[in-house]
């Protein structure tokens, strides 16, 4: 038996050692990443490739007509994919902005200001990191229909602000920060609203990054509000209407038939616009992400 | 240059803003925000269900209180609740929440062992599937696990022979609940995976020497005796988000099956009983019942995970 070593956290080079790691990693990876290269692939695949028995895997003549005909769908119900795009942009670009603000206003306060029931908040919050939005999907559509919010631009928004994970994430985050940084910029003169805008914001820069992402996520993503909240056709998302044209289709699964193959490709490349901003975000972020993870424990 | 800079209107708007920032000390002015979204779009919502979760509601007339019958009903006479949905549910849960957060442990650990460059990328592969939301994703796996001899799966295995007639992987109650579950399994290396890599990576590697001189023999020893308690709050954290990511599953179902009940309610979950109940035959305060066991359900578990992982003070 190979003598036993400290285990090599983050070397700097390739070693023997790691190929081990490797034999396991990479062909896990690469299981992981099928379904995606599969929805790349067939994204890109025009009519006759769809429809090719045996099916084939990869795309032999990439084209972009299903990206076309996923336009032109929309077109044909009413309204422009253009508008569906517009909707999604606005509601995700407003929803990151102010679910990082809240998010980071409040976790500043639990973190270094003084009031009282401070400690019970945090814990409820914590409590809540175990919240299933889905389980009280009735409950709020009934609150805010009590709101006036149905049919509102806020009710795709506001629902999906406060992220239980993200206070947690960036209070424990704000904790690393030394008290004597603030008390200076007090002597100085400094409001809180000051030291907050001034000196906490860049420094935790990464764990408001990742709050960006995880509410990047969740608004991009959203189903729930534009399906439940929404009756204004014109003011629903892409994730709603791709979600529409994926009922279409598996509805037509069931029937089988041409549209159903057809809708494959459109959906393919649905799934593909849907994914794309994600991952190019978390790509550029993920230093950050990582490093705010690194706070991330909880503390019992 | 600076006289431009001086008068301009955006440093009139930055002054302004100064100004009324220099004022804002309270810390009510930091936690309102979050606050009231919280308690408006959390808090309330779990009291209303609690509250509904007696009451007979059908979204037409005002909600008429029942007592505990919603409770009795679910616990006693609902078949498919018992039958089906629970045992579904919990089938499910126990297989895809550890076997995910043991392979997102194992696969940090790998992946800390190796350099810095490869790391990023099969941390961003791995991390991948769980951006990829349900929506139109459940057309994908439908093209992959078709039923017929133009699904992927079964024009690969029926050219190599493994089986002769295609599998009807989506509609057979036999194939659909393993197939859910593998596909969970597929997008399980969530936020807790990062998580837990950055918590291996930052766990003081002195720890690690020191233990070889103090006769550490072997990995497992290292695993359980420095890795695993060096990184404990992460692992919690990793354990939580699993816990709520499994539950929290429950369109996978219909959207591979394509239809509410699913067939014979073989990949029917609490989440889809509550949508069944609640958006489509509207028994509000039924649904709210479901609603509440779900999330005493998640508590429950998630405490346990809590006892298991929590450091003590």
């Amino acid at each position: 038996m190979a003598k036993y070593q400290a285990m090599k956290v983050d070397p700097k080079g390739f070693s023997k050692d790691q190929l081990k790691f490797y034999a396991i990693l990479i062909p896990m990876a690469l299981f992981v990443a099928l379904p995606i290269i599969f929805i790349v692939s067939h994204a890109f695949k025009p009519m006759n490739e769809l429809f090719a028995y045996p099916p084939r895997f990869f795309v032999r003549t990439p084209t972009f007509e299903n990206f076309r005909d996923l336009v032109a769908l929309a077109s044909q119900s009413g309204i422009p994919f253009s508008k569906y795009l517009y909707n999604s942009l606005i509601v995700t670009g407003l929803g990151v902005f102010l679910s990082v603000l809240v998010t980071s206003l409040g976790a500043y306060s639990l973190s270094k200001l003084k009031f009282k029931g401070k400690k019970l908040l945090f814990e409820i919050n914590t409590l809540a990191l175990m919240f299933v939005p889905i389980a009280v999907t009735i409950p709020r559509y009934l609150t805010i229909e009590r709101l006036g919010l149905i049919d509102t631009f806020w009710v795709l928004i506001l629902p999906l602000i406060a992220m239980p994970v993200g206070l947690f994430l960036v209070k424990q985050f704000i904790d690393q920060t030394p008290d004597e940084l603030i008390e200076s910029a007090k002597i100085d003169g400094a409001s809180e609203m000051q030291i907050f805008t001034k000196i906490i914001i860049p420094i935790i820069a990464p764990a408001l990054a990742t709050v960006g992402i995880l509410s990047f996520q969740l608004l991009w993503n959203d189903v729930i509000g534009p399906n439940l909240f929404i009756d204004d056709e014109s003011m629903r998302t892409l994730a709603f209407y791709f979600q529409t044209l994926a009922a279409l289709a598996t509805n037509q699964a069931g029937a089988g038939g041409a549209n159903m193959i057809a809708g494959q490709g459109i959906m393919a490349a649905a799934s593909l616009i849907m994914f794309v901003p994600n991952i190019i975000i978390f790509i550029f972020l993920q230093g950050k992400v990582m490093n705010t993870m690194a706070h991330s424990g909880i503390k019992s | 240059m600076n006289a431009i800079r001086k008068y301009s209107g955006f440093n009139k708007l930055m002054d302004l803003l100064d100004t009324v920032q220099q004022k804002m000390n309270h810390p009510a002015w930091f936690f309102t925000p979050y606050v009231t979204l919280f308690v408006v779009f959390i808090i309330i919502p779990v009291i209303i269900a609690a509250g509904l979760s007696f009451t007979y509601f059908n979204t037409i007339e005002t909600p008429e209180f029942v007592g505990l019958s919603n409770y009795i009903e679910l616990l006693t006479r609902d078949e498919v609740f018992m039958q089906n949905v629970l045992p579904n549910t919990i089938r499910f849960a126990f297989i895809v929440g550890p076997v995910g957060y043991f392979l997102s442990f194992i696969l940090a650990w790998m992946l800390a062992q190796i350099p810095h460059r490869p790391r990023t990328i099969l941390a961003i592969v791995l991390y991948s599937p769980s951006m990829t939301a349900g929506i139109a994703m459940g057309v994908v796996w439908t093209v992959l696990f078709s039923g017929d001899a133009t699904g992927y799966l079964n024009a690969w295995m029926m050219n190599f022979g493994l089986i002769s007639e295609p599998i009807q992987f989506l509609t057979s109650p036999d194939y659909l609940m393993n197939i859910m579950i593998v596909v969970s399994l597929w997008s399980s290396m969530g936020v807790g995976f990062l998580a837990m890599l950055a918590g291996i990576l930052n766990i003081d590697r002195t720890l690690y020497e020191a233990a070889v001189m103090d006769g550490m023999k072997n990995r497992w020893q290292e695993i359980f005796y420095i890795t695993i308690p060096s990184m404990k709050p992460q692992m919690l954290f990793g354990a939580v988000m699993a816990v709520v990511a499994t539950f929290q599953v429950g369109a996978i179902g219909v959207q591979l099956s394509g239809s509410n009940p699913t067939p014979q309610y073989a990949g029917q979950l609490m989440v889809n009983h509550i949508e069944d109940f609640g958006f489509i035959r509207f028994l509000m305060g039924y649904a709210s019942a479901v609603s509440v066991i779900l999330l005493i359900m998640i508590y429950g578990i998630s405490k346990v995970t809590w006892s298991l992982l929590g450091e003590r003070d």
